[in-house]
């Protein structure tokens, strides 16, 4: 039985996040631009992008079949799923038993496998060899991420987020390490997964080395549109999942309002310093040969996996 | 799980001790070799500060002040001018597939987790639960001497698992006497200024500090 207030909290919830995710990518690349002594393109420059794109004109490979139209949309639907199931302001949320953990890193991977058909689609050599670099790179993130989900789920015993979001806040103060270990290895996963630095380089077109970009070449106008919102928010959705379980303070508990209207500030807040910390990230680090990605997503799956392990030994 | 702060503190301790025993296995490079095994003397000796504090065990104090001593100043130093000497201090060692020795080493601590846990249970110090990740350190530290073919890293891997053992002895019985600890020290000590010895003797016979050279016992 889904409630009113659980409704409108989760209606609430999703347009937050969609409104804010190109906010949050603006804020990273202000964050980059200010350290590199650059004045940067202000925080609202993804929406001016955006406005242009849905204005313009969407052009069309003559052999693009209906798997090439369609996949902006999958994609978006994907990432607004993704942020409906995933506690961001509070853990009451009517969609949430929908899916749990495990679930979404399903969702994340039937994004990735519609992008990359999508970009083979067409044919050029680009398409093509952005799509096997991105399902290298996904095939490696995937057990390194579900790793330190399972980490997270194994204290709250479940898996849905909901409950572990509850059930790490509702405990007294207790120092985990495996879920600081979890942290980093999720940390790591969450650099590769959205095309971030030490694995991808987000602002680059050089053909070489970019995986995100040389798939999306082919596309123009509105879907091009939904794409890039579409990685804005899986950028959001990721910020929030590593929020949620890492530092989960400040999210309300079920659903009174005032709770969620003070979880907003909170996780404002946390975004900005989330958001500073990963372009800190990007700043110091080198993008890394692509045969390096396998030795990095290996120590994140390692990290991950300790973390496991130190549960067991020393939290059980 | 309920507990006391201390206890928390030296689980958070040991996990970052197993973390840089995995640092120091896909190191490659020489100094940053030595730069971790530092900070693991320096993990070690705020361990060893931690349970010298929560249980009242004056005799630790001494034994935390010389792994400081010995372990993050004397060792790295004489290590650093060891590098400098021989001149490999930008030696960049190629090992055999990282992500291959990363899973050989989940598998080590999986079984020390394993070999440890009957034991720690019938331990009733606060710090039981760590042995298992001292005994994991000892057997990564291990894995580091079998990987590496430079002489130098072996070293660093043999002093490595000297710091595992240590961390054992104070997380299974509260350290142990001082006498042994003072032997223990001297006797590292005087390994690494023996096998200082050995390293110029290996690069003046063979002109490289690789140690596959020794596999050859011909006169030639």
């Amino acid at each position: 039985m889904i409630s009113w207030s659980g409704l409108v909290a989760q209606l609430t919830e999703i347009l937050l996040a969609v409104l804010l995710a190109p906010v949050l990518q603006g804020w990273v690349n202000q964050c980059r631009a200010w350290m590199q002594n650059k004045s940067g393109p202000g925080i609202l420059q993804p929406y001016r992008t955006l406005r242009k794109l849905f204005a313009k004109e969407a052009v069309l490979a003559h052999n693009a079949s209906p798997l090439f139209r369609a996949t902006p949309y999958v994609l978006f639907a994907c990432m607004v799923l993704a942020a409906a199931i995933v506690p961001i302001l509070g853990t009451d949320l009517p969609f949430s038993p929908a899916a749990d953990a495990i679930a979404l890193v399903g969702i994340f991977a039937l994004a990735r496998v519609f992008i990359s058909l999508a970009a083979m689609d067409i044919g050029t050599a680009f398409g093509s060899l952005g799509a096997r670099r991105e399902m290298m790179v996904g095939f490696l993130a995937e057990p390194a991420l579900l790793m330190s989900l399972f980490t997270a789920s194994l204290i709250s015993h479940s898996t849905s987020l909901a409950t572990i979001v509850q059930h790490l806040t509702q405990a007294h103060f207790v120092i985990y390490p495996s879920l600081a270990f979890a942290g980093v290895a999720f940390t790591m996963v969450s650099l590769a997964e959205n095309a971030r630095i030490p694995v991808d380089n987000p602002s680059t077109h050089l053909e070489l080395t970019m995986i995100h970009e040389a798939m999306v070449l082919e596309y123009s106008g509105r879907h091009l549109a939904l794409i890039e919102l579409s990685a804005a928010l899986k950028l959001f959705v990721y910020s929030c999942i590593g929020i949620a379980l890492f530092f989960p303070f400040g999210i309300a508990e079920g659903g009174d309002a005032l709770g969620l209207v003070l979880a907003l500030p909170a996780l404002v807040a946390k975004l900005a310093v989330g958001g500073f910390a990963m372009a800190l990230i990007e700043m110091l680090s080198a993008k890394m040969r692509i045969f390096r990605a396998p030795e990095y997503l290996g120590t994140a799956f390692l990290l991950a996996v300790l973390a496991m392990l130190i549960h067991f030994l020393l939290e059980t | 799980m309920h507990l006391s702060f201390a206890s928390q503190i030296i689980n958070l301790l040991a996990a970052i001790l197993l973390l840089l025993s995995f640092a120091m296995l896909t190191q490659r490079r020489i100094l940053s070799l030595i730069n971790l095994f530092a900070l693991q003397g320096f993990t070690l000796t705020l361990s060893t500060l931690v349970v010298a504090w929560s249980t009242g065990q004056h005799h630790l104090y001494y034994s935390a002040a010389l792994t400081f001593a010995l372990k993050v100043l004397v060792l790295p130093w004489v290590l650093h001018r060891l590098i400098r000497k021989l001149n490999v201090k930008w030696d960049v060692e190629t090992l055999i597939n990282i992500p291959t020795t990363m899973l050989v080493g989940i598998v080590l601590v999986i079984l020390a987790f394993n070999v440890a846990l009957p034991i720690s249970q019938l331990a009733g110090t606060i710090t039981k639960s760590t042995l298992g990740i001292a005994l994991a350190c000892v057997l990564l530290a291990f894995l580091t001497m079998i990987t590496r073919s430079k002489a130098v890293p072996q070293v660093i891997g043999f002093l490595a698992m000297e710091n595992g053992l240590f961390f054992a002895a104070t997380s299974a019985t509260y350290g142990m006497p001082m006498v042994v600890e003072f032997g223990i020290a001297l006797d590292v000590m005087v390994g690494m200024v023996i096998l200082g010895v050995f390293f110029f003797q290996i690069r003046e016979r063979f002109d490289s500090l690789d140690i596959r050279h020794l596999e050859k016992l011909k006169e030639e």
